[in-house]
């Protein structure tokens, strides 16, 4: 078990296209770490470059103290659990799990009780002589995980391993990893497009765009203060509402205007971006009804249960806010919602302002 | 109704192009288990006395199973050689990143349209200065060299079809590139390794002008040419001749039915996603 160090890493692939472009990141012992992007921002080959499937072009790489950079993934020790399961169908799961184990040419009696340990562990002892076809999709994430942990390896990388699951499966999935991670405290890389999955698993979160590092943070820290638009907006369901205008000085007040919408703010706050074109995000659940600045008509609503979600057109803008359970508006409906002025984030150049004070 | 009388004319269709295939095969099943007098009878005699001895006589008169070792040592040496040399070529050409793959391939490609007579002077020459001529190995080599490009492209075709991350999780198991091959990679393209094997023994089995060519001395020939040197000026030795053409030709047919399943998944693999 080992931390782990990226630095400056970068990578282009064969048609000059550069998908990994200088990224640096640290992972300390132990720690369960989510890389978060949408499918092609390059963070699957940031793993397979940690893995060492792949050879980075510049850059450097370390597990625990040691410097990998340059080493085969057998010199690396380390485990991955694939999107595909990667399972061999050749072999019953057994001998699946058994593999890295053989090929290291371990005794077979030790080779005997470590699969039987990571088999009872995950609870597929009983399907130890089946071949992997046999077996559900749910069931064939376990043997690769079973694979993967067998080895007591210095540490695990996760490519997507739920995304080929069903919804109910995904879910207790990742309580299961979750548990996993406590109990056997390896440090862990996972990758996922699924910000639910980043959010509940993950201790720190890359959030990786364009091959390049967007943000590093708990998830608490990426969703309450997303660094940049493209964070802000990728984090949270329904996603995050967006106007662009501008500070406005107007008397003592400080005024945030787009369109018809004004936002009155704290001046020492942000008084020294007045006059500044700024975009302006509010989450879906800091908008309530009741009196406040927004103000539209209700073109939508959805009863989802748990809450209720309002689409609401305010001049050419369209807004997305949450509601109670119980809410009793109809479409058509003229509203208004309010926000607490703490809860907006602004944005300058894609950037967020920090709030002076 | 139409239905009834397509699939009528499909049935009947197929039959006539088995038995015109097969009737070559069957004739001289047929004449192998005759007798000397049956043989030359005319009317021809259909059913045959069921007497093995032209079998005994092709076996004690004419050396028979000494041809049968020859062939089986040259093709079995040049299916297991072809096959190895196939399995890395095949993978090194289907998963490594090499420059001008496709021109590698097609020149495979290429070498394999060759006819064989346009090489036949050279070949002997090379054979004759390495002393080879009337060896094993020197009917062994250029049977490999012509089956390689059978060989690697059909291995080729299966390792690609192979996930890639199959790969990637053996070498993350600690497995090097041969280990890899050997333990992932060709148990699973297994149907298609098999269907190359036997292509090319079949090859090697039935080849004739070569080993015409080669084989010079009796001690080394194989059965294609023993079989057609058994007349001799003034005999021809209808009913041996029949009688190990037999079985020259059975083996061949028992291997292809036992693995008739995957000669076809081998023989279409690439067209549709496995």
């Amino acid at each position: 078990m080992a931390g782990l160090k990226i630095e400056n890493l970068t990578k282009s692939f064969g048609d000059g296209r550069r998908v990994i472009d200088n990224l640096s990141f640290d992972v300390s012992e132990g720690e369960f770490c989510i890389l978060l992007g949408p499918s092609g921002c390059g963070k699957s080959t940031v793993l397979k470059l940690i893995a060492g499937l792949e050879r980075q072009d510049e850059g450097r790489i370390y597990i625990g103290d040691r410097e990998v950079s340059g080493l085969t993934p057998k010199e690396r020790d380390i485990a991955m659990v694939f999107q595909s399961y990667a399972l061999y169908p050749h072999l019953n799961v057994y001998e699946n799990i058994a593999f890295p184990l053989k090929i290291r040419k371990m005794p077979r009696q030790e080779i005997e009780e470590k699969v039987h340990a990571a088999a009872r562990l995950l609870d597929i002892d009983s399907m130890l002589k089946r071949k992997p076809r046999e077996l559900s999709g749910g069931q064939r994430q376990r043997v690769a995980i079973g694979r993967a942990i067998v080895r007591e390896p210095r540490l695990f990388l996760f490519d997507e391993p739920l995304s080929n699951l069903d919804a109910k499966l995904r879910s207790s999935m990742r309580v299961e990893l979750a548990g996993l991670h406590k109990k056997l405290g390896i440090t862990t890389i996972y990758v996922t497009h699924d910000q639910i999955e980043a959010m509940t698993l993950g201790q720190k979160i890359v959030v990786i765009e364009g091959g390049v590092i967007q943000q590093i943070g708990t998830p608490r820290e990426i969703y309450d203060k997303p660094a940049n638009l493209f964070t802000a907006s990728f984090i949270g369901m329904p996603s995050i509402n967006l106007a662009a205008g501008r500070f406005i000085k107007k008397g003592e007040e400080i005024l945030f205007r787009s369109g018809d919408l004004e936002l009155s703010l704290s001046p020492q706050q942000w008084e020294r971006y007045a006059g500044k074109d700024v975009t302006a995000g509010i989450r879906p659940e800091s908008l309530r009804p009741g009196e406040g600045p927004v103000r539209g008509s209700l073109e939508h609503i959805e009863h989802i249960g748990s809450e209720t979600l309002l689409y609401v057109k305010s001049g050419d803008m369209r807004i997305t806010a949450k509601a109670p359970a119980d809410y009793e508006g109809r479409a058509g409906e003229d509203i208004s919602l309010a926000v607490n002025a703490a809860d907006i984030h602004f944005f300058l150049d894609g950037k967020r302002l920090a709030a002076g004070r | 109704m139409k239905k009834w009388m397509e699939k009528g004319g499909f049935v009947v269709l197929t039959l006539i192009v088995v038995c015109m295939s097969l009737l070559p095969f069957l004739w001289f099943l047929d004449t192998s288990l005759k007798t000397q007098i049956d043989i030359t009878a005319s009317p021809p005699v259909i059913v045959p006395s069921g007497s093995v001895h032209f079998y005994r006589s092709a076996i004690e008169n004419y050396n028979l199973l000494h041809f049968v070792k020859n062939s089986t040592i040259v093709a079995g040496a040049s299916t297991v050689i072809t096959i190895l040399l196939s399995v890395f070529a095949g993978y090194a050409l289907a998963r490594l990143r090499i420059k001008y793959k496709g021109l590698i391939m097609g020149g495979f490609l290429l070498v394999s349209m060759f006819p064989q007579i346009s090489i036949a002077g050279p070949v002997w020459k090379i054979l004759r200065s390495l002393g080879w001529l009337n060896t094993y190995q020197g009917l062994v080599l250029p049977y490999v060299t012509l089956t390689l490009p059978l060989g690697i492209w059909i291995t080729a075709s299966f390792f690609r079809e192979l996930p890639e991350e199959l790969e990637a999780a053996a070498r993350i198991d600690g497995c090097s590139h041969v280990q890899t091959l050997f333990r992932v990679i060709v148990p699973l393209a297994a149907p298609g390794v098999f269907t190359a094997a036997l292509l090319v023994f079949i090859y090697a089995w039935n080849e004739f002008f070569f080993a015409l060519l080669i084989m010079t001395e009796k001690s080394y020939q194989t059965l294609p040419v023993g079989i057609a040197l058994f007349q001799g000026q003034y005999t021809m030795p209808w009913g041996e001749i029949a009688a190990a053409s037999t079985v020259a030709t059975v083996p061949l047919v028992l291997l292809v039915f036992l693995f008739q399943r995957r000669i076809v998944r081998g023989l279409s693999a690439g067209a549709i996603k496995g």
